[in-house]
């Protein structure tokens, strides 16, 4: 994080159970900061995407909703940029392992979607060499980097 | 079927209409019981031809597209027919970011998807 921030920057930084029914009141929170900011629209909806699916992921697959582990997020919001780290206690994994899901044989098969709207959503995506921390950006200035499936 | 929690249906001679009571379709509980409610329409009540408007839904997440795939199957094995409509532009980018453009037949209006029926 800048040293001096803009004014209208907010951070902040949580710990979460591994719990599929414990992280929407956080979600909701984030959503009603961004709208302070200005937020909306088709934006506010890919941020909540991304924040869904990123989250639920790492309950789900990265801490097998394993009740002593917490997933870490940190988040810095403003008026123009959203930026979050989501930290898994997993073992991690290789998203580039992950198939397809907009395959025309794969199309079929339920779950693995999540990825392909994070990354179409989102500015920005990048998970750590060991694969539990993904981080992501969201900027007004930058056009969103489409659809991964063409 | 037995009173729907997540699911309001209209019958409609042949057809069923149905409509999403959550206008988030996010939480993992509701999920598993729409998904079993989509299920019991094909399943028990034998359907054969259902529009799925999403007029009332403004968000869903990846796990519900799974329950709408997993029903899309039943539905084929069954030999039903189904077509969504209604669909919000964010939540028609959804399906064509992950392909499913392509694997649902999507109408603009109800209206477009009883004519066809």
């Amino acid at each position: 994080m800048s040293a001096t921030p803009p004014s209208d920057e907010r951070s902040l930084q949580v710990a979460l159970p591994s719990s599929l029914d414990a992280y929407h009141g956080f979600i909701q929170s984030i959503m009603e900061h961004l709208e302070e900011l200005g937020w909306s629209g088709s934006n506010l909806f890919a941020i909540q995407m991304a924040l869904e699916e990123s989250i639920s992921n790492a309950i789900r697959h990265g801490n097998k909703e394993d009740p002593s582990k917490q997933v870490v997020i940190e988040c810095e919001l403003s008026s123009v940029r959203f930026w979050i780290r989501v930290c898994d206690e997993g073992a991690g994994f290789d998203p580039k392992k992950v198939p397809d899901c907009c395959d025309p044989d794969r199309l079929e098969i339920p779950g693995g979607r999540g990825l392909a709207l994070m990354q179409a959503f989102m500015s920005r995506m990048e998970y750590n060499d060991r694969g539990n921390c993904l981080t992501m950006e969201k900027s007004l200035s930058a056009a969103s980097s489409g659809c991964s499936c063409d | 079927m037995a009173s729907p929690r997540r699911l309001q249906v209209n019958e409609s001679a042949s057809i069923s209409v149905v409509r999403f009571k959550d206008q988030k379709i996010i939480d993992p509980v509701a999920i598993q019981e729409l998904g079993q409610e989509l299920f019991d329409l094909i399943e028990k009540d034998d359907r054969k031809k259902i529009v799925l408007n999403f007029d009332n839904v403004e968000f869903l997440s990846s796990a519900a597209l799974g329950k709408l795939i997993t029903f899309e199957k039943k539905a084929k094995r069954t030999g039903a027919q189904m077509i969504l409509t209604n669909i919000s532009p964010e939540i028609y980018q959804v399906f064509a970011i992950t392909n499913l453009d392509k694997l649902f037949k999507i109408k603009d209006s109800e209206a477009d998807a009883l004519a066809v029926l």
